[in-house]
């Protein structure tokens, strides 16, 4: 044991506070796993549900009609139904009714696992709001800004790529970062499916430990620590891109 | 300037356009010449604007014909980007990018739109920047100049599409006094380069001194024109009297 271990250690004989994890390296390690899982889990989806909202906002200001209403009705679907039940919906619900297929070995298997059906879920959870937040950015961009570029031949794509979306991107950045906060926060449910993060590991191991207030208050700093270091990340991305003279 | 031998670049013909019930352009029939200066004067709310807007294709319009350079603007399969090659536009609220600094709003339209190459396009637009006397804030982001500044960029900004027509709507209406006449004198000095010009202000000194020609609209029609000396010395239409009255 090193010196660290050996204060958890003795915290533990000396007063009972059972923080398992930082003396057993068996239960580190497992403890490990849940983090990289959860760490795995946000990166991911803060990515894919960023791209989710890019291209549904690009979708939403298409001039046919039957597209805009495939993208209203999934930000409909998906603002207005409780996360746990959509991760429910597609694990067990399409989960059960999606085609299986063969392995190296020869056996059948899901298409998808639940890790694959955490980030399915919470990519499109999260991108539902984030294809509000870059819509509502697109629509603050000035009308004669758009113009201007129109007038200078810039076609649809190319003002909406060098132009509206940079913009609409420096407008939406608070929004953003408070839905992509909710987003990380909200991974902790794919515990519901078996995921293994920090939350399912917590539980495993006070289910044998005993020790639920120690471990909750670890789940509750590891958290802690990662949404503020994503806080913090956002923000600076938000200072880099102020534009002198405007405050957005 | 003003020979009527060179060719014409820019030629309506009965055009009409209404928004909804409200027809804003009823039927305005107009020729300018390689070279010349055409000022349009008028009322706000007689369709200055909407007329500009219509000559590059900004607004559809209903009825008549556009010959912008050769190319019908009211053709339905337009190809927008040769017509707005050909046509510059400047606007009342100068609508710079704000996102990107002064040299760089100059040379985003040539190297997105045109693909034209980087080191080239540089070169000339700082030669720009320095025929509006902007050289020393090529790195000023918009929100640290002034009215006239941002404007002056404006139009660097459109030259350097190597536009053979330019418009410029009520350029100087949202500037200090004391700043107007260093738009002016930008457009005076490409004027005397034989540029073409479509002008739509409010500085009747300016427009009798450097128009060829005076268009006074009103209500969606051209109520008279001519040279600045007859129109401005001896309106005919009372029309016409009424508003020079006013604002002289
Ligand atoms: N996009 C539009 N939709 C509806 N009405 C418009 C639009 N653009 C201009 N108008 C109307 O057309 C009329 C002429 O406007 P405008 O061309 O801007 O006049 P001006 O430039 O001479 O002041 C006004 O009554 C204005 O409200
Ligand atoms: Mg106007």
């Amino acid at each position: 044991m090193n010196v660290f271990q050996e204060f958890f250690y003795w915290l533990y004989d000396a007063y009972g506070l059972n923080f398992i994890v930082f003396y057993d390296s068996w239960e580190f390690n497992r403890y490990l796993v849940g983090l990289t899982n959860t760490l795995y889990l946000c990166v991911i989806c803060v990515v894919l549900s960023v791209v989710v909202g890019i291209a549904g906002a690009w979708l939403q200001t298409s001039r046919f009609a039957p597209l805009r209403w495939v993208v209203y009705c999934y930000i409909q679907f998906f603002r207005n139904t409780p996360p746990l039940a959509q991760m429910y919906f597609f694990y067990f619900g399409l989960g059960s009714v999606m085609p299986r297929i063969t392995n190296d070995m020869g056996l059948q298997e899901p298409m998808f696992g639940n890790f694959e059906w955490a980030i399915i879920a919470l990519t499109l959870f999260a991108g539902a709001f984030n294809v509000e937040i870059f819509r509502s950015g697109i629509e603050a961009v000035p009308k004669t800004t758009v113009e201007a570029a129109s007038a200078l031949g810039y076609s649809r794509w190319k003002a909406y790529v060098h132009i509206i979306f940079p913009l609409a991107l420096r407008i939406c950045m608070p929004g953003l970062t408070n839905n992509l906060v909710n987003l990380l926060k909200t991974t902790s449910i794919a515990y519901a499916i078996g995921v293994a993060e920090v939350l399912y590991v917590a539980n495993q191991i006070w289910a044998v430990e005993f020790n639920v207030p120690e471990m909750m208050n670890l789940v509750l700093v590891t958290y802690l620590v990662i949404v503020s270091s994503f806080v913090w990340m956002m923000s600076r991305i938000t200072k880099r891109m102020r534009i002198p003279g405007y405050n957005w | 300037m003003n020979s009527s031998d060179e060719k014409i670049q820019v030629s309506l013909r009965d055009v009409r356009k209404s928004f909804g019930a409200l027809e804003v352009i009823k039927g305005v029939s107009m020729d300018v010449r390689k070279g010349e200066v055409v000022c349009i004067i008028g009322p706000s709310g007689s369709g200055k604007s909407t007329l500009l807007r219509c000559i590059n294709a900004l607004v559809p319009i209903d009825q008549g014909s556009i010959d912008v350079c050769g190319i019908q603007v009211n053709d339905p399969d337009l190809d927008e980007l040769e017509l707005r090659r050909r046509i510059g536009m400047v606007f009342q609220s100068y609508n710079l990018f704000p996102h990107r600094t002064a040299l760089q709003n100059v040379m985003m339209a040539p190297i997105h739109v045109l693909k034209q190459d980087k080191a080239e396009v540089e070169q000339r637009a700082r030669a720009l920047l320095e025929k509006v006397r902007l050289s020393e804030k090529a790195d000023a982001f918009p929100g640290e100049l002034s009215g006239g500044q941002q404007q002056r960029v404006a139009i660097a900004r459109s030259l350097a599409m190597r536009p053979e027509v330019m418009m410029f709507d009520e350029v100087t209406a949202a500037l200090d006094p004391e700043t107007v006449n260093e738009v002016l004198f930008a457009i005076r000095e490409l004027a005397e380069d034989g540029m073409t010009c479509v002008l739509v202000t409010h500085e009747m000194a300016f427009a009798r001194e450097i128009a060829d020609r005076v268009y006074f609209t009103d209500r969606g029609v051209i109520v008279e024109y001519g040279p600045p000396a007859e129109l401005f010395g001896n309106p005919q239409d009372p029309r016409t009297q009424d508003f020079l009255g006013q604002i002289l």
